[in-house]
């Protein structure tokens, strides 16, 4: 297959093979586990059960609100503790509403939705229908749920369901591990999709850094024509939504739109096979495999661990920390978020739990901007970070709005590349952060200010008309007398 | 206003690569050009690159101190080395002390400091120190000596040197010109330029061009740098192999340079040098590896070091051709540094998703 090459890009230390021959192993039960009702973008679930409960596996234990939101399932059977508060894992580790569960060990099914025995004879509403009840969110970390996704197929015509299995931050593997060892199920996840979406064509991109993964999966699509596995150069951010589509098909999604608005459909390949099991089983997503690397721990390993496991869970599966850890991340190194401690459980989302040396971040104190132009250089989507990051030093956010701060995709290249170690990616997210709560701020006066005009109006045609009703007044009653005399 | 928090943005991995480390690079990729000219222009010439590099350390680091800045830790990034060095390197070599010293105060605190330090100067420091020099002293900056390689008779001893540095007392009958100001001298009494590049060969130490041999090993008068094109030009390639630089500012800025000479000569040889001689005589190799590449002042975009270094090259052809200076690149240097914030305005790459104009893409199928 053709490729078309993207703009920019870096080459960091992969560090890939510190997990990538750790097959996937099953986190024993944890004796808690923590369920927040947020674990994806949108809407917070509502809570269905009690504390006291007794909830069995895959029971929905909290509700979705609106289409943006997605349900939560325990992830095992067992009693609910309690419904609280605790960290999130966020970098700001504030409180957030969870469910808490005590497994009784027997990780009883409840009663499942049936399974659908020939997804390809059912339309697409029952499909997506299927997505929504079991929870699935986008797993390669965005969070976004994935019904709305397959919902795309409705407004676009949609020509190709991309299977983003190109997993280009570093350290990650846990995608390369569900290709190599459940190729079958992402293949199938990835059909029923097509099918859902209308799309008649299946791209799955795995980069040329996991030949394994590239050979088993390109084996296992052979039965199925209108799919192709495709070799990407290795090389980051090409598992950019918008970077991987114009990588594949040569088109570039024009800025504010979907790739969607192209034709093109993109799903991580965890994703996919989730959503075989929530269609061919009836399971919702109640486990997920993650990445639990950096060398500040013991034995990196690769996790299937229940949703709401603690990161200390984790941590303590892979023999717990060989040297104090200078960060503890979630996701990749490039665009994940600090862990606020270890007291925070793993979700939808997490793709990986790093725990990193020193050295292996090497952040130094920032010197000055040498204007070397590495960031030019690499940057994806064509922007000079130098340049904004100037005018938001400068406090000028306009200004670094006009150079197109609002296109970055903060994958982090030029804070990498940066010979200076200037914090760039830290000012656009400052920046980026400003600017929308200018914008919020802007729209809530705007709304203030129709409100008081209202007001005003209100007032003015309500005085109007008592001075009518003044001036009208003694002639009626005139009439009144002129009736009663 | 935003500052360095505990919540502090990704990425968690950086690159090894630091300011120091580049400066670093630069340095030994000047280190084999710069050892075999000492060697060729002995002692008088060691001691002034000495008195150069050091004048702006001492420089930089009061600039410093005055500016209430890190002192040990901004030296140590190496860049006030550079700037002597590259200075240094453009100085006729048997030059007095007070020239190294003088030209370290018009390149650190006039050039650099007032503008804001590392990162902040408009103009290249080097280039700054050397125009000012040249412009100020003319007859001592280019007063140039045929070399007189250590350790061979007629190669001045330290003590001698010492005289020579110091107290300014230049050997009679050891100055010659450099090719570039031969031909133009000649030129104005009205030789023709095709005889006088014939009669300079001969005259000089060994022959110029077209030998591509005895311009590498460099025996013909000059500065530092203009004198072993060779080996600067190997110092270049290893950046370009390290990618401390692009290949973008040098290939068009020698490239202009060769086919402004070439294109002129084939016109009219009795006016205008040939090609090869403009891309190795004066400084134009140094100039396009070392000087015009230098990052703060040239442009940050591929598209705009394009457009730089096709200026530097132009303006340095149209200097040595036609104004009163022999040798143009300090001063095409400096014009086109002033270009740099509208070329690097003009020239910002088209952002992902959006036209040149930056309005969003159309999208395909779609009025």
């Amino acid at each position: 297959m053709k490729l078309f090459p993207i703009r920019g890009g870096i080459h960091p230390q992969y560090r890939k093979e510190l997990t990538g021959d750790c097959a996937i192993e099953a986190l024993p039960l944890p004796s808690r586990l923590y369920i927040p009702l947020q674990q994806h973008i949108g809407v917070p679930a509502e809570v269905l059960v009690r504390e006291g409960d007794l909830v069995s596996k895959g029971q929905v234990i909290a509700r979705r609100q609106g289409p943006v939101s997605v349900n939560q399932h325990a992830p095992t059977s067992g009693r609910v503790a309690a419904v609280t508060e605790i960290s999130a894992p966020h970098p700001s580790g504030l409180h957030q509403p969870t469910i808490v569960i005590e497994p009784d060990g027997a990780d009883a099914w409840g009663t499942l939705a049936e399974p659908i025995a020939d997804p390809f004879a059912v339309d697409a509403q029952t499909i997506e229908a299927r997505v929504a009840e079991c929870g699935i969110v986008g797993m390669g970390g965005a969070g976004f749920p994935s019904a709305v996704k397959l919902n795309l197929g409705i407004r676009h015509r949609i020509e190709t369901l991309l299977i983003n299995g190109a997993e280009c931050e570093p350290y990650l593997t846990c995608d390369d591990r569900v290709m190599r060892e459940h190729a079958d199920e992402v293949i199938d996840g990835a059909r029923i999709m097509a099918h859902a979406l209308g799309a008649p064509k299946i791209v799955v991109a795995i980069e040329e850094n996991k030949p394994q993964a590239l050979a088993i999966m390109t084996a296992a699509a052979q039965a199925h024509t209108n799919m192709e596995v495709v070799a990407v150069p290795t090389k980051y951010p090409m598992g950019s939504e918008r970077h991987l589509t114009l990588a594949i098909t040569g088109r570039e999604t024009p800025a504010r739109k979907l790739t969607a608005d192209l034709g093109v459909v993109v799903h991580n390949v965890a994703t996919a096979r989730a959503v075989h099991h929530a269609v061919r089983h009836g399971h919702p997503l109640v486990a997920r495999v993650v990445t639990v690397s950096g060398q500040a721990l013991r034995t990196p390993k690769n996790v299937e661990a229940p949703i709401g496991a603690t990161v200390s869970d984790l941590i303590a599966f892979c023999g717990g920390f060989a040297q104090r850890p200078e960060r503890l991340v979630q996701g990749g190194p490039m665009m994940g978020a600090l862990l606020p401690g270890t007291d925070v459980p793993v979700v939808k989302s997490t793709s990986g739990i790093l725990a990193l040396t020193a050295a292996e971040i090497n952040d130094r104190p920032a010197d000055p901007c040498v204007r070397c132009g590495s960031c030019v250089a690499i940057c994806a989507c064509g922007l000079v970070p130098v340049e904004i990051a100037a005018h938001i030093r400068h406090d000028d956010l306009d200004g670094a709005a006009r150079l197109g701060l609002m296109d970055c995709v903060s994958c982090g290249s030029c804070s990498w590349v940066c010979p200076s170690h200037i914090p760039l990616v830290h000012y656009f997210n400052y920046a980026k952060g400003a600017l929308n709560a200018q914008e919020r701020e802007r729209r809530k006066s705007e709304r203030t200010k129709t409100l008081v005009e209202a007001r005003a109006a209100r007032v003015e045609r309500l005085a109007a008309q008592r001075a009518a009703n003044l001036t009208r007044k003694p002639k009626a009653a005139v009439g009144a007398d002129e009736v009663g005399a | 206003m935003i500052g360095e928090s505990a919540t502090r943005s990704g990425p968690f991995a950086h690159t090894a690569n630091t300011v120091q480390r580049t400066m670093f690079m630069v340095l030994l990729a000047l280190t084999p050009a710069t050892l075999f000219n000492l060697y060729l222009f002995g002692w008088p010439a060691i001691l002034l690159f000495a008195v150069t590099v050091g004048a702006c350390v001492v420089a930089e680091a009061a600039c410093l101190v005055l500016a209430g800045k890190p002192v040990s830790a901004t030296l140590s990034d190496g860049s006030a080395i550079l700037t002597g060095w590259l200075l240094a390197m453009t100085l006729p070599p048997w030059a007095p002390w007070w020239i190294g010293v003088l030209g370290a105060m018009f390149a650190m605190p006039l050039a650099k400091h007032a503008f804001g330090g590392l990162g902040q100067n408009l103009f290249n420091p080097a280039m700054v120190a050397r125009v000012a020099l040249l412009v100020s002293f003319p007859v001592v900056m280019t007063a140039w000596v045929a070399p007189h390689p250590l350790f061979t008779t007629g190669s001045p001893t330290l003590n001698e040197a010492m005289t020579i540095t110091f107290a300014g007392e230049t050997p009679d009958g050891v100055t010659a010109a450099t090719a570039l100001g031969y031909v133009k001298t000649e030129l104005s009494r009205g030789v023709p330029v095709s005889e006088s590049l014939q009669v300079y060969g001969r005259s000089s130490v060994l022959t110029y061009a077209p030998d591509l041999m005895d311009l590498a090993t460099g025996f013909k008068p000059g500065s530092l740098g203009e004198t072993s094109a060779g080996l600067i030009l190997l110092g270049g390639i290893f950046l370009l192999w390290r990618r401390v630089i692009t290949w973008h500012i040098p290939v068009m800025m020698i490239g202009t340079l060769f086919v402004m000479g070439t294109l002129f000569n084939a016109f009219d040889p009795t006016r205008f040098a040939p090609g090869f001689f403009h891309i190795l005589s004066g400084s134009a190799i140094l100039g396009a590896f070392f000087i015009a590449t230098d990052y703060v002042t040239s442009p940050v975009t591929h598209k705009g070091q394009l457009v730089f270094g096709f200026g530097v090259g132009l303006l340095t052809w149209v200097i040595r051709t036609f104004a009163g200076y022999p040798e143009g690149m300090a001063f095409a240097v400096l014009l086109m540094n002033s270009l740099t914030p509208i070329i690097d305005q003009y020239t910002r790459p088209r952002m992902f998703g959006r036209t040149r104009k930056g309005d969003p893409l159309p999208v395909e199928g779609q009025q």
